[in-house]
């Protein structure tokens, strides 16, 4: 992916919508590609193409940085059976995806540097959009000993996470920060304490009360991110809370940057966009983790995303297939496929009017690249050409079959839904392109 | 034939999964059908044929003893081939799933499903992938209607009637299938319902169901026309959720101190298995205002009441 263009010819993307969150440009223009990088862009290019370069009108749609979605689960290895790397990077590129950064949370872990030298041969190979390795922080993420931050750094893992699991104890995750500031390693965390939220099917609330499901409420998350906070103020380690899901959650990140902490946070589409009710009678489709909260916290979050609390949105793409997710509610797995639609979902969002779009497309591309280190994320000149063309206006119905990730777990399953992307590039070079027919 | 034995009574999906959508109207032609039942029980020439043909399942994934038999006279009474799944030593064990377990019953034609799970919800899930009628006799901490209908039924031979009856549930209500349906029945029949527990073992937002919640039984019972004493598992006993059997039996434990506080002729009653000395004291049980026998009684009656009135439902009917 790093090689340059196999394009003889640069590349004109013309009569398009250009937006850049970078720069806060939203205007008419066209972008030139030169060599997989952006060579050129701006209002002179919008109807003239420079003598020589090949054509792509692009009919006045978006043309945005591609996103850089940084929750990806994968089954490579240990559950290729659910997704490999191959099939996780067709679905993001035809979510308008261009670097998906993949979790620890395989089998075995990645908590070794030949781990991490495996995912990245692995996506060179087999792989159409930008792969990156999330390393586990602690030893199988067994949440007790520190793995080798500073050399699985050096081998190109670009952030440090405990996966699906919190680490439950303070001691270990104090370490963690204090050494990771020493390498200017982020650390990505999911807040969840594991002692209230054992065995927790949902949110604690009306509905588990009536569906007899054991739940739990936002206490868990606000204890262990409150926890965190404190930690950070301590060790001064580079923190990012990975999905925030409630008002509470919100109110403490906002007064640790207030204090100027450095902290970041996500959040993943599936709270943007649903909550518990979406639960319905027992829809495995709909267990997540952290649980999908109510329609208040689910406010809370898009307007945290709308004010800039918020930073990145994920899709936390969490393939599962037939066998964990067709049992009985409390004993099915978390988890539900997104890279393909996240854009899709966010675009919600903006047809509301809850978030505009150009905060969207930062929260989705660079917001993400800034943190994580990464060129991409703008159309600036020099940048590389990675490059997401969608109509955020076209209609299509949402279905699971014709989804590219190998499993088929979408929450959005024949949802209307508004907004397609036409064309991705990685690097100058097409990786999808949405055909008319095939797929809507 | 009365008028409320020929009313047909309305199944979603032609399945008894749950009380939420039942009316008052339909649960008391179910009940009328049952006190039907429950003569022709107390007679010696029990059988009747109008299941003969029919296939009857007792599919159980938890043990039970009491739910299981009166399903199975209950089924046999009224003429059904019944078969009792043994779990335990078939393919479930095995990793078969449940949804290839249901797959593989329905294979079978049988005509009523009677299932038991420890998971909320996976009676309504196999019930979407079989052509029969599905009674659901209790999944995880869900419903368990049956059982609801029973005491329903139980309560409005001894009282007259449910409507404008103070029922005190009292118990571990946050684990209980047979709270949640109670609650919703009760209420459907017009009935105040009063919760009473620590802390611990009310769920969320347990009044919005429709119920008053009391941590103390001396305010719970105060003036209470039916006490329905809930089994608490032991599991819940040793510090996890309350701290000992000795200190629960002592604050929410049924004695006759306590159960002077309810009306004098309010009912005792309880699904069973009983904790003697844990959650009802041997005296209470067997006092003369313990309907606890009747309820077994009634859980026979009514369940033939619900095989009969959902097998007329079924399409070849």
């Amino acid at each position: 992916m790093e090689t340059p263009s196999q394009h003889q010819n640069p590349q004109a993307l013309i009569n398009a919508r250009l937006i850049d969150p970078a720069s806060g440009l939203d205007a008419p223009g066209g972008l030139l590609i030169e060599a997989g990088r952006i060579a050129d862009v701006g209002a002179h290019l919008r109807r003239n193409a420079p003598a020589g370069a090949d054509v792509i009108d692009c009919g006045g749609h978006v043309v945005a940085p591609g996103l850089v979605d940084m929750q990806v689960f994968t089954g490579e290895p240990g559950n290729e059976h659910r997704e490999t790397l191959k099939t996780a990077s067709r679905a993001a590129a035809a979510g308008g995806v261009t670097t998906i950064v993949v979790m620890p949370d395989t089998q075995p872990v990645i908590d070794q540097v030949a781990l991490v030298d495996f995912i990245q041969r692995r996506a060179r190979d087999n792989a159409r959009v930008r792969v990156r390795t999330m390393a586990a922080m602690t030893r199988n993420l067994d949440g007790q000993e520190m793995t080798e931050i500073g050399l699985l750094k050096r081998a190109g893992a670009i952030a440090f996470s405990n996966g699906k699991q919190s680490v439950m104890n303070a001691a270990v995750m104090r370490n963690v920060l204090s050494y990771a500031r020493d390498f200017d390693a982020l650390i990505v965390h999911h807040t969840e304490d594991a002692h209230l939220s054992a065995n927790a099917a949902m949110n604690a609330g009306l509905i588990s009360t009536r569906l007899g499901l054991p739940s739990v409420g936002p206490v868990a998350e606000v204890m262990m991110l409150e926890r965190d906070l404190r930690l950070v103020d301590l060790t001064g380690g580079r923190y990012h809370a990975a999905t925030l899901t409630c008002a509470d959650s919100i109110a403490a990140i906002e007064k640790a940057k207030a204090a100027g902490l450095p902290v970041t946070c996500g959040v993943s589409i599936n709270h943007l966009t649903l909550n518990e009710t979406d639960i319905g009678s027992y829809r495995t489709f709909f267990k997540v983790r952290p649980p999908l909260r109510t329609e208040d916290d689910r406010l809370a979050v898009v307007d945290a995303l709308a004010r800039g609390t918020i930073d990145v949105i994920v899709s936390s793409h969490d393939p599962q297939d037939e066998d964990t997710k067709r049992l009985p509610f409390a004993e099915a797995a978390d988890g539900a496929i997104g890279v393909e639609t996240v854009l899709t979902a966010a675009l919600r969002l903006v047809h509301n009017g809850d978030v505009p779009m150009i905060r969207i497309l930062e929260a989705l591309s660079t917001a993400p690249a800034r943190l994580l280190g990464l060129e991409g994320g703008t159309l600036a000149k020099g940048a590389p050409a990675d490059i997401a063309v969608f109509d955020p206006g076209m209609p299509w119905l949402v279905d699971r079959e014709q989804l590219h990730s190998r499993s088929k777990n979408t929450p959005f399953d024949e949802a209307k839904v508004q907004g397609r992307v036409l064309r991705t590039l990685v690097a100058g070079e097409t990786v999808y392109q949405f055909a008319r027919g095939a797929g809507d | 034939m009365t008028a409320s034995q020929t009313h047909r009574i309305r199944f979603p999906g032609g399945h008894l999964l749950t009380c939420e959508t039942l009316d008052a109207r339909d649960v008391h032609a179910l009940l009328d059908r049952a006190e039907h039942a429950a003569e022709i029980n107390q007679q010696s020439a029990k059988s009747q044929d109008t299941l003969r043909g029919r296939t009857q399942i007792n599919l159980f994934f938890e043990a039970s003893t009491r739910t299981q038999s009166s399903f199975e006279l209950a089924g046999m009474r009224l003429g059904a081939d019944v078969m009792n799944m043994a779990v335990s030593t078939s393919s479930v064990q095995k990793g078969e799933t449940l949804i290839d377990t249901a797959m593989t019953l329905n294979a079978m034609r049988p005509d009523l499903l009677v299932v038991r799970h420890n998971a909320a919800g996976a009676v309504a899930l196999l019930s979407q992938k079989v052509d029969c009628a599905v009674i659901n006799a209790g999944d995880g901490a869900h419903q368990h209607p049956t059982q609801a209908l029973l005491d329903a039924l139980t309560i409005r031979r001894a009282k007259g009637r449910v409507e404008g009856l103070t029922v005190a549930i009292c118990g571990d209500i946050k684990h209980s299938r047979v709270a949640r349906s109670n609650i919703d029945l009760l209420n459907v029949l017009g009935a105040r319902v009063r919760l009473i527990a620590p802390s611990t073992l009310i769920p969320t937002r347990a009044a919005e169901l429709g119920a008053e919640v009391f941590t103390s039984m001396k305010d719970g019972l105060a003036g209470a026309d039916v006490v329905m004493m809930l089994r608490l598992q032991r599991e819940r006993m040793s510090g996890s959720a309350v701290p000992s059997g000795r200190e629960y039996f002592h604050f929410y434990g049924l004695d006759h101190e306590k159960l002077g506080l309810a009306k004098p002729d309010a009912l005792i009653m309880h699904p069973g298995p009983m904790n003697r000395g844990v959650e009802i004291a041997s005296a209470v049980a067997d006092d003369a205002r313990s309907v606890i026998r009747d309820q077994v009684e009634m859980g026979v009656a009514v369940r033939m009441a619900v095989l009969e009135a959902l097998a007329s439902n079924l399409p070849d009917a």
